[in-house]
């Protein structure tokens, strides 16, 4: 059990990246990866909707869509749950956190529509670990880490973005088309993890 | 952005979304598919017909309900709508091309967040008649499979060295299987966009350099789109 919780981890981390292997929030990672603190106040959002939303649709899925028969509901049921799951959130830390509300209310609006949030809660349901569909708590470490790896590609992101700031660029390579490129360098340097972390779990 | 034209020339928007405001090279939405699926040209072509079916359907159906839906719920009610259809192009998928099903995976059901749709809903389809609203979503929606179609080309002929699964350079030369790996997503996407730029610039026209906040679905009502940023709605 322990092993596949790290293992679960490490992989969501390095090799199951969700923006640099997956190809999953990529909006925020261009939108918002401008400067260090909106990188990390989004990713930081990112990861609490990400492990609270799994902590309500993997439950909802088992316990309700599947016995109903009506599993194919799973997208608009999802999105729907997402959807209320962050009105609320926001209700909620702005009623009685409003510290937190204030450096991550600003981003909560955007994560109902991010491909991130939806693709955890989806990838988990079926996600297997040697064959063996994985339980509730890998599933939550898997959002949790999922999370944890968006935080991390951000931050590095926003890292080389500052840097590049002072570059002669082309013009034509000006803005977009160099971010791209630097982003594919990123992905380059973490497809170095494959190995690693598969190695754990033989 | 054509806002309620009395005289609406349905050919303009229809063609515009395929190369004037090509979603994927000027406008920069739906990002995360266009790297995702285009490791093979044909997956990027289901991936495309696919999601033009969705954006045509809900650009109808919103732009019917347009006087209904109340304002300040319009976001949730449009995400409901849309992903009603993405159901229902994922069972049609299912039954009948379970091929495809495999190879589009989850970004199949990730239609329904994709912000060509959402953005077409609040930019467009919210704010017009029914029919430029469907020719809006077709010509988009051709658009982005044309996008789509050109990125899946590149990659699958320079990663594997096939074109829709026939070898094509693979007898002679080695595939680079970087290109069909996520790095080369973004490579060859970085790539195009900047020779879209180019040929803008050769027009004498202002090229697109902008990113994030200017194809956000959610600009209309974010406070700080303007200064590239997010903030509160």
């Amino acid at each position: 059990m322990i092993k596949i919780l790290i293992y679960v981890f490490l992989a969501g981390i390095f090799t199951e990246n969700f923006i640099l292997s997956k190809f999953l929030g990529i909006c925020p990672f261009l939108g918002v990866s401008k400067k260090l603190n909106t990188a990390v106040g989004m990713s930081a959002a990112v990861t609490f909707v990400m492990v609270l939303a799994t902590a309500v649709t993997w439950p909802i899925y088992k316990l309700v869509l599947v016995p109903l028969g009506i599993d194919y509901l799973q997208t608009v049921a999802f999105i729907l749950i997402i959807a209320a799951l962050v009105q609320l959130l926001e209700i909620v830390l702005r009623k009685f956190m409003p510290p937190l509300y204030n450096s991550l209310g600003i981003y909560l609006p955007l994560i109902t529509t991010n491909c991130a949030v939806l693709g955890v809660t989806t990838l988990v349901i079926d996600k297997t670990i040697n064959g063996e569909v994985i339980s509730f708590l890998p599933a939550l470490v898997n959002a949790f880490s999922g999370g944890l790896g968006f935080f991390l590609a951000m931050v590095l992101f926003a890292g080389i973005r500052q840097k590049m700031e002072t570059c002669d660029i082309p013009k034509c390579l000006r803005g977009l088309p160099i971010t791209l490129v630097a982003a594919s360098l990123l992905a380059v340097s973490f497809l170095g993890f494959q190995g690693i972390v598969d190695g754990l779990i033989s | 952005m054509a806002k309620e034209p009395k005289k609406p020339s349905y050919l303009r928007e229809f063609y515009k979304g395929i190369i004037i405001e090509n979603p994927v090279f000027r406008l920069v939405l739906g990002t995360c598919p266009t790297l995702a699926v285009t490791t093979a040209a044909m997956n990027a072509l289901g991936m495309g017909a696919a999601a033009t079916l969705v954006l045509v359907c809900s650009n109808i159906v919103i732009s019917l309900l347009r006087n209904v839906i109340p304002d300040k719920v319009r976001i949730a009610a449009y995400i409901t709508i849309i992903a009603g259809f993405v159901s229902i192009v994922q069972m049609f998928v299912k039954a009948y091309s379970p091929d495809l099903d495999k190879s589009l995976g989850i970004y199949l059901p990730l239609i329904v967040v994709n912000c060509i749709i959402l953005g077409r809903a609040e930019m467009f389809a919210s704010k017009n008649k029914v029919l430029p609203s469907a020719l809006d979503g077709l010509g988009m929606g051709i658009g982005f499979t044309l996008a789509l179609l050109v990125m899946g080309s590149i990659r699958e002929l320079i990663g594997a060295g096939t074109l829709f699964g026939f070898p094509v350079t693979v007898q002679f030369m080695a595939p680079m299987i970087i290109f069909i790996l996520p790095p080369g997503g973004f490579f060859v996407y970085g790539m195009l966009v900047a020779v879209v730029n180019k040929i803008t610039i050769k027009k004498g026209k202002v090229p697109k350099n902008q990113l994030g906040c200017s194809g956000c679905p959610m600009a209309t009502n974010c406070s700080r789109a303007d200064q590239g940023e997010c903030g509160k709605p």
